[in-house]
């Protein structure tokens, strides 16, 4: 057996909806292979393990990323949030009461990676990053239903719940925004 | 997956250093995993450069934008300046991908990326951009989303950066950093044509590191434009990167790069040299588009796409001329 | 409405699907795929594979243990040096971790001594033949009448052929299983099965085991639409698998592989001729279809037995060919048969619409029929009308211009399309058992599968006015092979069939309850009374008598899909700008859970209409768009605004619930309508699917 066939470890830090994690990955792993099989936390999804499917969205240091496409060792020290990390003690986040609220969902398998997304997503459109539909790049974007259809496009849903989630998101932002005013 | 090791570069040079013949640079993975877990790509080892200080846009003294090549896409689109100054870079960025893979993937990795192929994705076939010399079998199968321009017999591959299109009709070039020190590369040659060499996308020397693209400053109106099947999340079929000055009804300046069309962006300079002093017209804007697409060899599932950038270029750039016009109303109106 | 009882669990991550159990030294397969698309395994090289360390096991046909009585071929893994399509699985790995699985599957080296793969669906393919039924159980072939002879006499003719492509189901949770073997040779598999009971029977069948010796357990499932209809190859891989290693094993089939190995929706060439009076009305209807198969098990879709039920005509004729072909085995994908039958069928009713000037609305009005067709007998109902009607009032259908091509906003030609739905009302013998708590609470144990139907919800609320309890004090237990025994979360039948079953256990255990305790009602009042034993008081009931001696009537769901496209005239670019579906299924047993279903099978029909196409490779013989990336099912953005409504519906003869099923109709004549709006906006009629730029710009 030639040395450059055996799995190379790295020693990484993660820590993962506030608790800190001391692991030995396989270099080759990504971050949702050690959320899902060394860590336990199967919440995150895997759907295609490629990037193309969303359903392994978690949240890096507080913004929207595949899990499936981040190396875990590229990630040592990492801030992670993922689905189990979203209610707080056991009260569920707006964003997914208006889930429920709205029927966005339907087998479930992508919803995770849907409430990961429209987490980070919120945030971003807070910030007032803008997207491929906001007309003027120069005003700030407003979150109306067609800027909510864009930015969640990264989400694939098979079962078609996106007209619910859609809804869904519509309120958790109305929600927000007089959470904040 | 082959295994690797990793290792995290402190400073370019660093990572210059640590780069040995099966060395891939790691930025935001989101292609490079992805072609690492089908076998394309097998490094034995990884240099993670997305940590360098390359994450933020400086302004040049010429009113132009030094933009990091370790920052993310989504950072990239987001930003003020570049919204403001230069919009049809940020709504390149903004059409590719999805938000989540906007915010993993880097200026420089976005600039790498590798066609979308289906034969070049599957190692049970033969391409000769994966595995030189064993032929191109997308001539002859699928290639409804394949070049209609500058292709060759060896290869008939896209290239799929809609940020790259845009740089290259802003004249943008791209920092690296080489073996033998600093160099610039304009954009327009960055990318190659694949001739009989289609396993180099790019000019870049094996080590090359990408430190930086500076984009001059634009002062007209832009676009860009990307026709897809699906609403969002797709890569082009074909995609157009516009900027028109006109004055008194006559094209002062005007840049055009087409994306989803050839083995690079293909820059319109055929399109460009047609229009520059022209009424700004349809009749104008299609004639130039013409004078472009004479060039254009279709393949038999994809002749498609030469009406489709035809009214791309006519589309876009009527809209930036009658935008243009508006914006100056005291400056009479073209025909 | 009611919202998912397992809405919690599904929002915070903790609802658990098959490859997410804990299980001790669990190992990992991954397998490897035939490289040609026909031929023989002339050698397996496994060396390089096992000298990785943390190798456990690789099989294949050199090595694999002989299977014992698999009911399909594709259940026969590894059996054979024979490929029969390129893609199929040939070895497997079993690794200590994923990361190794996978890379000791890349050193497999397998050797084959190929042949050419033949792998296009024509007309004239010589190996065409006509199957002994098609799927589940229809004549291939029906004819009434002299159809040619009155065709060709009749006033206004429609002679076309519309083509489907192959499409993939995709569901988001690909075929995955953990498979454990207990030392007295029992196997569990975790399993992501739209049929906890056929995965146990199939898979007792093919291991040579007693069914009870294995145990399937799925209670969440990440959709299906199909594919998970019945084992496919990788469930016996995982168990063979998991023999081989000595120990549990995970498999989940990466994205790229399912393409291969998981099923797909036939492709399908559709010759229809229409004859009609210059009144619209149908003389005659010639549906012939020329559908494709697998070399290794026929599957035979019933893409025109809607046109058996759908419009009246005296004379009538309907066909099926098969061509068995190099290719992957095509299955069950949501609404097979009436899905590509009714996009064909209802593509053609609008062209006659046109050739005879009559609104595509009157002409079904026109040729509405109160018993059905082909077998004469009465619907049990049929609303088709109704929905026609009520459809039309939503959508603003009235004073619609026929004209094509004329409608402009900037640069976008605008359009509006209709088409029908329609969907049989099966039903499938069921087992079920419910049980009164001591606490005054009750189970409903059944065998069901709950793939985001919203199964588990509705099955509830059957349960809790059956028992006149509050449905807080229901519990529903299903997706276990060790319930009673359920039929496939398929055809829409498992609301009725379940249902039934879970009605009748619940009424055996009330008249149980009132014969426990004199003057008892069942429900929470039972509680405290001391009449119910410590273990419970528990009922049972089986559907199969029920079924056979149900009285003889067409039993079909029905219903009416609006859509309004914008095209934009440079690009060919088509987006749905909004779309209407009301339907006619009976009596609606949960509205939140139902209309998601509806706009679920209709957002599905839009990528259908504008974006799905497995493309396959005539040179290799796979299908080369085996990714998300490559395979577009509709985004979000794809989606603007889709809604469903329905008519009530009061049918006696359907079961206990008066329910019809929902889980298909939707995608039921979705890219009828779509289609008919682009033509309705451009004034192009494409007869094929999908409808792409490429499609539309020589003609725009």
């Amino acid at each position: 057996m030639d040395s450059e066939s055996t799995p190379v470890h790295a020693d990484i830090t993660l820590v993962v909806n506030g608790r800190e994690h001391r692991l030995s990955v396989d270099t080759r792993a990504s971050l949702l292979d050690v959320l899902r099989e060394d860590l336990g936390l199967t919440g995150s999804k895997k759907g295609c393990d490629h990037g193309q499917c969303g359903a392994c969205t978690i949240l890096i240091g507080g913004r929207r990323a595949n899990g499936c496409l981040a190396l875990a060792v590229a990630h040592d020290g990492a801030d992670i949030v993922t689905v189990e990390g979203l209610a707080r003690d056991g009260r569920l986040s707006p964003v997914q009461e208006a889930f429920i609220e709205q029927d966005a969902f339907q087998c479930g398998y992508c919803t995770p990676g849907q409430l990961c997304s429209a987490t980070g997503m919120l945030d971003e459109a807070g910030q007032g990053w803008p997207s491929t539909v906001t007309g003027d790049l120069g005003s700030e974007p407003v979150l109306d239903d067609d800027e909510i259809r864009e930015r969640m496009s990264g989400n694939l849903c098979r079962c078609g719940a996106y007209v619910g989630i859609v809804a869904a998101l519509r309120e958790a932002s109305r929600r927000k925004e007089a959470a904040e005013a | 997956m082959r295994p690797f090791t990793y290792e995290r570069a402190t400073s370019a040079e660093d990572a210059l250093t640590r780069h040995d013949g099966e060395t891939y640079y790691l930025g935001g993975g989101t292609n490079l995993v992805d072609l690492m877990r089908l076998g394309v790509e097998t490094p034995a080892r990884l240099v993670d450069v997305a940590h360098l200080p390359y994450d933020e846009i400086q302004l040049t003294p010429d009113g132009g934008l030094l933009i990091g090549a370790a920052m993310s896409n989504s950072a990239l689109a987001a930003d003020r300046t570049v919204r403001e100054g230069h919009p049809m870079l940020a709504q390149a960025v903004l059409a590719g991908a999805s938000g989540q893979i906007r915010n993993m993937a880097t200026v420089g990795g976005n600039l790498l990326q590798r066609t979308r192929c289906s034969y070049f994705q599957d190692t049970a076939k033969p391409c000769n951009k994966r595995d030189p010399g064993t032929g191109c079998p997308a001539r002859e199968g699928e290639h409804h989303n394949l070049a209609i321009l500058g292709h060759s017999e060896a290869c008939v591959a896209t290239q799929p950066s809609d940020m790259a299109v845009a740089l290259s009709a802003l004249d943008a070039s791209v920092h690296v950093l080489g073996r033998a020190g600093e160099r610039t590369i304009p954009m327009d040659e960055f990318h190659r044509l694949p001739d009989n060499e289609p396993e180099r996308d790019t000019v870049l020397e094996p080590g090359d590191l990408v430190t930086a693209v500076e984009v001059p400053p634009l002062g007209m109106p832009s676009r860009y434009r990307k026709v897809r099947e699906r609403a969002s999340f797709a890569f082009a079929l074909v995609s157009i990167a516009a900027a028109l000055d006109v004055r008194e009804g006559a094209v002062r300046d005007v840049r055009l790069a087409l994306g989803g069309v050839a083995h690079k962006p293909w820059r319109a300079w055929r399109a460009e040299e047609a229009l520059r002093g022209r009424p700004a017209t349809r009749e104008s804007f299609l004639r130039a588009a013409e004078a472009e697409l004479d060039a254009a060899e279709p393949l038999r599932d994809n002749a498609y796409k030469v009406p489709l950038a035809r009214n791309l270029i006519v589309r876009t750039l009527t809209e930036l001329a009658e935008r243009a016009e508006a914006a100056e109303p005291g400056e009479g109106t073209t025909s | 409405m009611t919202e998912r009882l397992e809405s919690r669990e599904k929002v915070t991550g903790t609802a658990r699907y098959a490859f997410e159990y804990p299980v001790e030294n669990v190992a990992y397969v991954a397998a490897v795929q035939a490289s040609v698309g026909r031929g023989e395994i002339t050698a397996v090289g496994t060396e390089a594979a096992m000298a990785l360390p943390g190798v456990l096991a690789v099989l294949s046909c050199e090595n694999a243990p002989r299977l014992s009585d698999p009911p399909d071929g594709e259940l026969a893994v590894f059996q054979s040096r024979t490929v029969s399509y390129r893609g199929q699985f040939v070895a497997a790995v079993v690794g200590e971790t994923l990361e190794t699985a996978r890379e000791a599957a890349r050193l497999v080296h397998v050797e084959y001594a190929p042949e050419a793969p033949d792998v296009r669906l024509r007309t004239d393919h010589p190996s065409l033949y006509q199957p002994g039924k098609v799927n589940p159980v229809f004549p291939a072939d029906t004819e009434q009448g002299e159809p040619e002879e009155v065709f060709n006499n009749s006033a206004v003719r429609v002679d076309v052929t519309y083509t489907t492509p192959a499409e993939h189901n995709n569901p988001m949770e690909p075929h995955a299983t953990i498979a454990l073997w207990d030392e007295h040779g029992y196997l569990t598999l975790y399993d992501s099965t739209q049929g906890a009971s056929t995965v146990q029977s199939m898979v007792a069948q093919t291991f040579g085991l007693d069914p009870s010796h294995v145990r399937v357990v799925a209670p969440h499932v990440g959709g299906g639409f199909g594919s998970k209809g019945i084992p496919k190859p990788n469930v016996v891989l995982a168990a063979m698998a998991a023999g081989a290693a000595g120990r549990p094993v995970k498999f989940a089939v990466p994205r790229q592989q399912m393409y291969a190995t998981t099923g797909y929706r036939t492709p399908t060439i559709q010759r229809l001729r229409l004859g009609a009076d210059n009144d619209g009305r149908l003389n005659a209807i010639l549906h012939d279809v020329v559908e494709q198969t697998s070399t290794v098990k026929e599957f035979a879709e019933q893409t025109a037995t809607p046109t058996r039920v759908m419009y009246q005509a005296p004379h009538r004729r309907t066909s099926h060919r098969l061509v068995p072909l190099d290719v992957p085995t095509p299955s069950w994908m949501r609404a097979p048969g009436e899905t590509p039958g009714m996009y064909a069928l209802e593509s053609v009713m609008d062209e006659l619409a046109i050739a005879t000037g009559i609104d595509p609305i009157e002409l079904r009005i026109r040729n509405d029929t109160d018993r059905e067709p082909e077998s004469g007998l009465p619907f049990s109902s049929r609303n088709l009308v109704a929905c026609l009607q009520e459809g039309a009032a939503r959508f603003g259908w009235a004073g619609r211009d026929p004209a094509t091509g004329v409608r402009w906003e900037g640069r976008k030609l605008i359009g509006t399309g209709v088409a029908a739905s329609t969907y049989p009302a099966y039903m499938s013998p069921n087992r079920a058992i419910a049980r009164a708590e001591p606490d005054g609470t009750f189970t409903v144990r059944i065998a069901a599968a709950d793939i985001g139907t919203g199964a588990r919800t509705a099955l509830a609320l059957i349960a809790a006015e059956t028992l006149k309890a509050d449905l807080g004090d229901v519990r529903v237990e299903l997706g276990d092979s060790a319930f009673p025994r359920a039929s496939v979360a398929g055809g829409s039948s498992g609301t009725a069939g379940w249902g039934t079953a879970v009605v009748r256990a619940c009424e055996a255990l009330r008249a149980k309850l009132n014969g426990a305790v004199a003057g008892g009602r069942g429900g929470s009042s039972h509680a405290g009374n001391g009449a119910i034993p410590p273990e419970g008081l528990e009922a049972a009931a089986d559907t199969g008598a029920e079924l056979k001696a149900r009285e003889k009537y067409a039993r079909h769901a029905f219903g009416a899909q609006f859509a309004e496209v914008e095209v934009d005239a440079d690009t060919g670019e088509v987006r749905v700008r909004r779309m209407l579906g009301v339907f006619a299924a009976g009596r609606i047993i949960n509205p939140a859970t139902a209309r998601s279903q509806f706009i679920g099978g209709m957002t599905m029909g839009v990528g259908m209409a504008l974006l799905e196409e497995s493309v396959m490779d005539e040179e290799f013989g796979d299908f080369l768009n085996r990714d998300l990336a490559q395979y577009h099912v509709p985004a979000c953005a794809d989606v603007r605004d889709i809604d469903a409504a329905w008519v009530e519906e009061s049918d006696p003869h359907l079961n206990p619930m008066g329910s019809k099923g929902i889980g298909e109709i939707g995608i039921v004549g979705a890219a009828a309508a779509v289609g008919n709006a682009v033509h309705h906006a451009t004034g192009i009629r494409v007869r094929h699917l999908p409808i792409t730029p490429a499609t539309l710009l020589p003609d725009l």
